[in-house]
């Protein structure tokens, strides 16, 4: 007769670049279920939120997440900025395209260097993430600092960016694109990375629209869902396209994350070359109304929501987070469910499990 | 400026879910917020980047029906609005019992105005560190 | 794993990427955000900054006449020195040292 075990996976664990708990109940090496534990960061941001006033919440709306930190501060601002009806300049749009699409590059290069890590395979992890340093020198010259960069105001952008310093970006661009290609190929064309990713953890399209997946995760299911498509900052006329898969398993995810890295790349140089002159902010008065907003934009994760309503005063009524990843747990449940525990680890990364963000 | 908000009353949520979810609306997120005697609930459904919300006004003290047998991506939501606000939730797929996020000693529904303890009473108080560069 | 072999071999006979800490220290580029200070002639006791703070780390007194800052709660992010009257707080490039 069969016999249930239940085994903890996690808070510590070296695949998990931070803290989560998954209950996973055992029958003889496979999985029948897996329950989520969560609350190991818990840091009350929402409470915070409402004791600071709406300027400084930028500074805290950076700080949700080390990974993605620009994104949110710019999501942020777009929501105030709708809330208080400011228009931003046509420069400051184009800036934050350039260092918004810059996140992602690094972003998708760190997920890529865990899962190669994940299954045993650290040459390409510490190769991944040199070409990511390249990246953050971008950064670190541009802004002033490596990961949360603290240039995002409401109203527009804090720096410029002068002609000498866009041509050391295209250089910087130009050098990580020769190195990619080496990297993509031993990624995804070797035989024993295929014989762990191919057919594990299938998400069927079906499954993936009703359980609400978001980001790569919906997209290598064959949903075509991606927040740029709809034109906020600067995207309507960069001519962006959606990359999409239709397998579902983690080697689509793979895939698909690896092509949006070149996607990524381009973005960054058509910005830069049809970057127009003129300011770069415009001042801002007053206090947010009592009125409310749903501001969404693409984080590389998938979709992020913030639900911001004001009172007249400088301090904010209720300031609400969802992040991409609280979105894809469902999904991660549903994977689980009849993996061998060998494959967990691999199923547990490829979603992109950021998990401050989602226990904020 | 929320636009396509609909409001409803609490007998009416079962019905309503059920007919976007027939018409192929995909399950965002739910969010709650403390009006003082009542808290306002809202859904948030979204199909080909279009969105549609609910409103819901609950009386403190009041059960809310759970969705999550409807959407399952909703129990994660239900949750933690039990654990941050107080907010009783019935008929939940997996009830946590209130330590979804919040640990055992922790405080009870710190977003919740009405409950003191860490709401808005309370004052913060930090050991004095050690002082930086002073100049005079 | 016949794509690596060819620049497996190549790093093999090159010289290392790190560097070797601290006998050679990196580069840092201009407009770095290490560590806050300021140039205390010009200030004029205000309080601007101290109210703007997120970390609530600066304490101005008007008599005596003092301006502190806390390094240990900062978090650099650099809106004191926006909010600055007199444009007296700088950010320096390298960071706080450990041993002062």
């Amino acid at each position: 007769m069969n016999r249930r075990s239940t085994i903890p996976f996690g808070p510590q664990h070296p695949v998990l670049p931070e803290p989560i708990q998954l209950h996973l109940v055992m029958e003889n090496e496979k999985i029948i279920q897996a329950l989520p534990a969560v609350g190991y960061i818990h840091r009350g941001l929402e409470k915070i939120a409402e004791k600071k006033d709406y300027i400084q919440d930028v500074y805290l709306a950076e700080r949700i997440c080390g990974i993605c930190s620009f994104i949110h501060s710019q999501n942020y601002c777009q929501g105030i900025e709708e809330l208080m009806k400011v228009t931003v300049p046509d420069r400051a749009k184009y800036l934050r395209v350039i260092w918004a699409e810059t996140h992602r590059i690094h972003s998708h290069l760190l997920i890529l260097g865990l899962l190669a890590d994940a299954f045993g395979f650290e040459n390409l992890f510490m190769r991944l993430w040199k070409v990511r340093e390249q990246i953050l020198d971008i950064m670190e010259k541009t802004t002033g600092n490596r990961v949360i960069l603290g240039v995002c105001a409401i109203g527009g952008v804090k720096r410029d960016i002068t002609p000498e310093l866009a041509d050391y970006v295209l250089r910087q661009l130009e050098s990580v694109e020769k190195q990619l290609p080496e990297l993509c190929d031993s990624l995804l064309k070797d035989y024993s990375v295929k014989q762990r990713l191919i057919g594990v953890g299938v998400l069927p399209k079906d499954k993936a629209h009703e359980l609400g997946a978001v980001g790569p995760v919906a997209r290598a299911s064959g949903l075509r869902m991606d927040l740029r498509e709809r034109g906020y900052a600067a995207y309507g006329d960069l001519d962006f396209k959606m990359v999409t898969e239709e397998a579902g398993d983690c080697y689509a995810r793979t895939t698909v994350r690896v092509k949006e890295l070149y996607t990524s790349l381009e973005l960054v140089r058509k910005a830069i070359q049809r970057m127009p002159q003129g300011p770069i902010a415009v001042p801002v008065k007053g206090t947010p109304p009592a009125d409310e907003v749903l501001a969404r934009i693409e984080q590389p994760r998938g979709e992020l929501n913030f639900y911001i309503r004001g009172n007249g005063t400088r301090n904010l009524e209720r300031f609400r987070v969802r992040t991409p990843t609280f979105a894809n747990l469902p999904a991660l449940l549903h994977q689980l469910t009849g993996c061998e525990l060998a494959d967990v680890p691999v199923i547990a990364i490829c979603i992109d499990p950021c998990i401050s963000c989602t226990e904020r | 400026m929320l636009e396509n908000v609909s409001v409803i009353t609490l007998d009416q949520i079962a019905a309503e879910v059920w007919l976007l979810k027939q018409d192929g609306y995909r399950f965002v997120t739910m969010t709650c917020c403390d009006e003082g005697e009542v808290h306002d609930v809202l859904y948030h459904f979204d199909k080909n980047y279009a969105l549609k919300h609910l409103r819901v006004k609950v009386r403190k003290g009041e059960p809310l029906p759970s969705i999550s047998g409807i959407y399952f991506a909703a129990l994660l939501v239900e949750n933690e609005m039990k654990d941050l606000l107080g907010v009783t939730v019935n008929g939940m797929l997996i009830d946590f019992q209130g330590h979804f996020m919040l640990a055992e000693g922790a405080p009870k529904a710190p977003l919740n105005k009405s409950i003191p303890g860490i709401g808005i009473q309370v004052q913060v108080k930090t050991p004095a560190a050690a002082e930086g560069t002073v100049k005079s | 794993m016949v794509n690596l072999t060819n620049s497996i071999f190549r790093k093999l006979f090159s010289r290392p990427e790190t560097l070797r800490y601290p006998f050679e220290k990196r580069e840092l580029p201009e407009g770095t955000r290490g560590r806050i200070d300021i140039e205390i002639d010009k200030c004029t006791f205000c309080g601007a900054c101290e109210k703007r703070c997120p970390a609530n780390s600066l304490k101005v007194t008007r008599e005596p006449k003092s301006w502190t800052l806390n390094p240990y709660s900062c978090i650099i992010c650099g809106y004191c020195i926006e909010v600055c009257p007199k444009k007296c707080i700088v950010a320096h490039k390298e960071h706080y040292s450990p041993n002062t």
